[in-house]
């Protein structure tokens, strides 16, 4: 076929293969692949309901609990009536619209962002939404994958399409390899105190360098889960054999030759040399080290091995005024060293960081060694938390003093009841440090599973490589 | 949704970076019908103490701004989760327009689909503006036919995405546009079956 060469990232290339309709304004209707629902798009069902309208494709929907799933009784007749509600209400909404559900007590519920890569809901070349702004996660897969608000869940699972004006790309490239103990978590932490919290908005991420490449399925999932905080629209990865060999049998793959032309298909998803680039950003990998937050913003966040900024030495006022704020609200003191701050307690979870992988790595640094302080490992599916016990890695927590517990978005947001109490300071391996985000006055230090297990074993933030010795 | 022209109304300060939609409603009230009004969880935990007492200084528990329809605040306004329940108890407690530098992109596109006009400044006109707010001036005149914001004696321009602009002046549901493609949309299911049978048939076995 004869075709005029006009030279597209991937990200040009996935929305070009889903465009409907252009508008003179730029908007392009966009058909989306797949939509994930969840107790929170309760507010699109109700819109659905005004309009005595029914999804559009039951079959691309999938509705999953996570977002309110109670942690340690699975008996919905025993727990909050309210919550129960939220819960009842999403499978109810699922069951009237023939939409598959992943309920509370099947043994693939999970949080959704880690159920739809283990399921292969989510496939190389996609659209995928869901009302979650992490669902950036799926990007990892080479999907343009973004959350929405609850009118266009309304108006996916009515037209099972979206209008959308194409975001500006960027590329991060992040070069060499990651030094012992660096993960995922610590590169997308790296990347976001580079640009700001809103440095990429309105943007389209590609990740690529041999960093990126090296990664598992896992940890490009937790890379670009990340994107969202530094205010990119979504954040993806090109397919390689990682990314197929992952997808190879799981259980909504395409399957036998399907599965072979579909994987040609998505190898050859790749950006052309010749695209152009509106910006990009360079990260050398070997230089980032073990990173954490001390503020209220995910751009708060430093190398473990510096301290707390000094905001009367900034001469950019609002900088200063953000600064002060953030060590007021954490309870902190300028300039004092990071692995100074003291941790009330633990949380591992949540759809960053609750995968297999991040399970392994947290409980190779607390094996044989004791939590100092209370704290919780929910797993990101229940799944994973069948494997986890196979490998006996729930014995470690547990041995450890630390609190394992079924799968749901747990302490991350604490729409369940998992919370962190008002004043106590958590080590969390999840992705909002918010003011209250795990509960009213609670106090957040992001940073990966490695790193809040050592933070675990010591009771402050701690430099995981000074644990690591002889383990990984 | 009601179309959105111009807004001669009470203005009122909100001098935080990073407001972000965790703050805007905190997840413990996102249980509720939308029908109990969301208003009244707005910025809650910094409107209100932990005992549920008004927090003195804050600015919109001041008697002298009720009746507020326009916030001013800093840099990444709306940014965090894609909850729309933000934009409901902005919208409910009777926000039409929010200024600030930049908006959080998913805040922004549930804002204009609830009629809520996100105009962007820069950080020296947003900066100057909090500081006519906070001394003396409380209130300002947005037109988004001409996108330009007047407070006293100034004139500040904003800017925002023209299809929202068109959006917002005229008041469109998208679902009425979607409707008139329907023939495109059904179009693009059939050749696309062909191009990626994988990405439009899912195994029936779940």
């Amino acid at each position: 076929m004869l075709r005029e060469h006009r030279p597209q990232t991937l990200f040009d290339r996935i929305w070009q293969n889903h465009v409907i309709a252009s508008q003179s304004d730029g908007q392009q209707l966009l058909f989306i692949d797949r939509h994930l629902v969840h107790e929170g798009s309760f507010h699109g069902f109700n819109k659905l309901k005004d309009k005595n309208a029914r999804v559009s494709r039951p079959d691309l929907t999938f509705g999953i609990v996570d977002h309110y799933a109670p942690t340690r009784i699975r008996d919905i007749s025993k727990i909050d009536a309210a919550i129960a509600g939220m819960i009842t209400q999403l499978e109810e909404n699922c069951l009237a619209n023939d939409v598959r559900i992943f309920g509370l007590n099947d043994p693939r519920q999970g949080i959704v962002h880690v159920v739809g890569p283990e399921q292969a809901i989510t496939l190389p070349g996609a659209t995928i939404v869901c009302g979650d702004s992490h669902t950036s996660t799926h990007g990892a897969f080479g999907a343009i994958a973004f959350g929405i608000g609850a009118s266009e869940v309304a108006h996916v699972l009515m037209t099972q399409t979206l209008w959308q004006k194409k975001p500006k790309s960027m590329r991060v490239r992040f070069d060499g390899k990651l030094g012992p103990g660096i993960t995922a978590k610590d590169m997308a932490l790296a990347m976001i105190a580079a640009i700001g919290a809103d440095g990429a908005q309105g943007h389209a991420i590609e990740y690529t360098g041999s960093a990126v490449e090296g990664l598992s399925m896992e940890g490009r999932l937790t890379l670009c889960n990340l994107s969202i905080e530094s205010g990119a629209r979504c954040g993806l990865i090109a397919p390689d054999m990682t990314t197929v060999n992952f997808l190879r049998n799981r259980p909504l793959a395409p399957k036998g030759d399907l599965f072979e032309r579909a994987a040609e298909a998505w190898l050859s998803l790749r950006r052309d040399d010749d695209a152009a680039l509106e910006r990009e950003l360079v990260i050398e990998g070997s230089e980032i080290a073990p990173v954490v937050t001390w503020g209220i913003s995910p751009e708060d966040a430093l190398p473990i091995t510096s301290a707390v900024p000094m905001p009367d030495a900034m001469t950019d006022e609002s900088r200063a005024a953000h600064t002060r704020e953030a060590i007021d609200y954490m309870g902190l003191r300028p300039g004092m060293p990071l692995t100074e701050i003291p941790v009330d307690r633990v949380f591992i979870g949540s759809c960053t960081n609750s995968r297999i992988e991040d399970l392994r790595a947290a409980a190779a640094v607390l094996s044989g060694r004791k939590s100092a302080v209370p704290g919780l490992v929910s797993p990101g599916s229940s799944l994973v938390k069948h494997q986890a016990e196979q490998e006996g890695l729930d014995r470690i927590f547990v041995d450890a003093g630390l609190e394992w517990v079924d799968s749901g978005c747990s302490m991350c947001v604490g729409m369940n009841g998992d919370l962190v109490p008002p004043g106590e300071r958590c080590a969390s391996t999840t992705n909002r440090n918010f003011k209250g985000r795990q509960g009213p006055k609670s106090r957040t230090h992001l940073m990966s599973p490695a790193m809040v297990a050592a933070a675990a074993v010591t009771g402050h933030l701690t430099d995981v490589r000074d644990l690591m010795g002889g383990r990984s | 949704m009601r179309p959105f022209k111009t807004l001669d109304a009470k203005a009122a300060p909100l001098p935080f970076a990073s407001v972000d939609t965790d703050q805007l409603i905190p997840a413990r009230f996102m249980k509720r019908s939308r029908s109990e009004g969301y208003g009244q969880y707005l910025l809650y935990d910094m409107r209100f103490d932990g005992e549920g007492n008004p927090i003195e200084d804050f600015p919109l528990n001041d008697p002298a701004r009720a009746g507020v329809e326009i916030l001013v605040g800093r840099r990444n306004f709306g940014a965090g989760s894609s909850r729309e329940a933000a934009v409901y108890a902005l919208v409910d407690y009777g926000f039409r327009c929010v200024i600030a530098p930049s908006f959080g992109d998913i805040f922004a596109s549930n804002s204009v689909n609830n009629g809520l006009l996100p105009a962007r400044v820069t950080e020296e006109d947003a900066e100057t503006i909090l500081s006519l707010l906070e001394n003396g001036q409380d209130r300002a005149f947005v037109d988004l036919d001409t996108c330009e914001i007047r407070l006293a004696n100034h004139v500040f321009r904003f800017e925002i995405e023209p299809v929202w602009r068109t959006k917002l002046l005229n008041g469109w549901d998208d679902l009425d546009l979607t409707a008139s493609y329907a023939d495109d949309i059904a179009r693009y299911m059939v050749s696309d079956k062909e191009r990626h049978p994988w990405l439009q048939e899912i195994p029936a076995s779940i």
